[in-house]
């Protein structure tokens, strides 16, 4: 599929990515806005009888379903958004325990409960922090259907690198959206090797310890590793800002409308930037904090009250620079309103 | 521990992490000793991969010299079930009590059997939340006491929950479902085999719950759970079903 110019929507980009990332099994259960990724990697094993799938019972089970799988040594993933991806939680904290390379993709939808099938980015803090732990998770956020396609690759590389789930976020409108796109496949697959070796000496995968000091040794191997390679994981991209006074903050399709906004801003000489997270969790801190300093005001724009608010504004602790947010719940945001909320400031 | 009690171990046991940590008396005690000599005399050491639930089925983790993953409340059945598409040809088999079946996990107990998931599961049935204390379980009788049935479960949370009976409606025609007994250990080995059987030669669910003891939380001695026990055994009748 690499190098080939089409139309397709963010859905089906990443049906096309999962493929091409080597993966064999998609455990699913359909729900607005994700529907089209089980349908179209359905549609793809119809014609690869290397891939297969299992509609499930429910988004729990389909998440159990990809453990399974993984153990055995087998390259799964599932894709959800909203009360499918709460049910997900549950599998997610234990592949988060084990260290499991668990890839899900989530097409966030308007919360809390149903709320809305069509977008918000309200669905950060659940991927980045939800379950009952510390958030040892990799959050890509696409803003593009080009990027959703190379974000799809490169999180099933970064899960099974690093033994951490890992997350791609789009939204209702990135994954109905069909957009002409050249795809280009950014790097090599990484092999999936069994857990479960099956060798003389077996491998006890558990998750339930029986004292703190047992379980404590296991997290901080765990966090030890978070540490030492977020650095390695962390993604961003900073878009004219060497030479701006102001930054916009954003990520996902709200950050292409950013973009839209500093591009028309530009034309009229105002020196705005843009600073757009890929991973928002873990965050490019050092980015983050080498830009803030050299700005008058950073402005946070986000489809949320403040979950990527209070993920920059810990990361940014302790530097002087204003940083103003712009919150807009569940809805989306165009770069005109962008421009009229700096404007007005 | 001495080398004739090690002789006196299944095999496929891991010695190491015996004598176990099941309460004195425990029922799981003498299912997962008929389990290892069934797995023995089928000499499937090598081939079978364990999944075991929360409760107190956890202690399994490490009991065995084979495979075993440990996953949360509910969530074995479907964790084998993937293992099992990823893994056609290893031997798939779920380990859990009844709450983690019938309660939290029966959605995905009984997709896993309306599909013919080829996978084996045992339930071992002691009519309580062992784990946590002795808690009402939808498998508790009427009018018995536990924690949450002060004053003995009362009609309206149920009577006692017949699984196989109900798995039986909607399996497959090829699926094995038995109950059967700690009293009888013997039987329980063999319908074990034959369950795992039924998975290897005819690639289609099998399910067996066993009936089984619990003194700590029954607050029973060994005589009094076993008379229990067969009363239990006039409620849920024992035998295949399916």
């Amino acid at each position: 599929m690499a190098n080939s110019s089409k139309i397709i929507s963010g859905n089906e980009a990443a049906v096309l990515a999962a493929i091409d990332a080597g993966a064999e099994i998609m455990y699913g259960y359909p729900i607005t806005p994700a529907t089209e990724i089980l349908e179209g990697w359905v549609e793809a094993s119809q014609n690869d009888k290397s891939l297969k799938y299992l509609q499930t019972e429910d988004e729990t089970s389909a998440g159990f379903a990809v453990i399974g799988s993984i153990v055995a040594g087998v390259k799964a993933f599932t894709a959800s958004a909203g009360p499918g991806h709460i049910l997900l939680q549950d599998p997610i904290s234990m592949a988060e325990n084990l260290r499991l390379p668990f890839v899900t993709i989530i097409m966030q939808r308007g919360g809390p409960s149903t709320g809305t099938v069509n977008f918000s980015q309200q669905e950060v803090n659940l991927a980045s922090f939800g379950g009952n732990g510390d958030g040892l998770r990799v959050v890509y956020s696409a803003s593009s259907v080009e990027e959703m396609y190379e974000l799809v690759i490169q999180a099933f590389n970064t899960a099974w690198k690093y033994r951490f789930p890992t997350f791609v976020l789009g939204d209702g409108y990135l994954g109905k959206m069909r957009t002409a796109v050249k795809l280009s496949k950014p790097i090599k697959n990484i092999t999936s090797k069994a857990i479960l070796k099956e060798e003389k000496t077996p491998t006890y995968l558990r998750n339930c310890y029986s004292s703190e000091e047992s379980f404590g040794k296991v997290l901080a191997k765990n966090i030890y590793d978070w540490k030492i390679n977020k650095d390695k994981i962390v993604e961003s991209e900073s878009y004219l800002v060497t030479d701006a006074t102001e930054i916009i903050i954003a990520h996902g399709i709200v950050a292409a409308a950013a973009k839209e906004a500093v591009h028309i801003m530009r034309s009229e000489n105002k020196k705005v930037g843009l600073f757009r997270p890929i991973t928002v969790n873990p965050l490019d801190t050092r980015k983050l904090r080498q830009i803030l300093p050299k700005v008058k005001i950073a402005h946070i724009f986000e489809s949320s009250l403040s979950q990527f608010s209070r993920i920059i504004k810990y990361e940014a602790y302790g530097l002087n620079t204003p940083i103003i947010e712009h919150p807009k719940p569940a809805e989306g945001i165009t770069s005109e309103e962008i421009i009229n909320q700096m404007e007005r400031m | 521990m001495s080398k004739d009690l090690s002789k006196l171990m299944p095999k496929c046991w891991n010695q190491d992490s015996k004598p176990h940590l099941f309460c004195p008396g425990c029922g799981h005690g003498i299912t997962l000793k008929q389990l290892g000599y069934a797995i023995d005399e089928l000499k499937i050491e090598d081939k079978l991969t364990l999944g075991i639930d929360i409760g107190c089925s956890l202690l399994v983790w490490n009991f065995f010299k084979f495979d075993t993953i440990q996953t949360h409340h509910g969530r074995t059945t479907p964790t084998m079930v993937g293992y099992k598409i990823a893994k056609p040809n290893r031997i798939a088999l779920a380990y859990m009590g009844d709450g983690g079946g019938y309660a939290i996990g029966l959605q995905s107990l009984l997709h896993a059997a309306f599909r013919n998931n080829p996978i084996t599961v045992i339930l071992v049935n002691n009519e309580n939340y062992a784990m946590t204390g002795g808690q009402m379980a939808p498998t508790t009788e009427n009018k018995v006491i536990t924690s949450t049935s002060p004053n003995g479960k009362q009609i309206e949370f149920g009577p006692g929950f017949k699984g196989p009976e109900l798995v039986k409606n909607i399996a497959n025609k090829n699926a094995f479902i038995t109950r059967t007994s700690v009293s009888q250990p013997e039987v329980l080995k063999s319908m074990i085999k034959k369950a795992l059987i039924n998975q290897i030669e005819d690639e289609a669910f099998s399910f067996i719950e066993v009936l089984s003891i619990c003194p700590t939380n029954w607050k029973t001695n060994a005589a009094e759970s076993f008379k229990r026990l067969s009363e239990m055994e006039k409620y849920y009748p024992l035998g295949e079903i399916k």
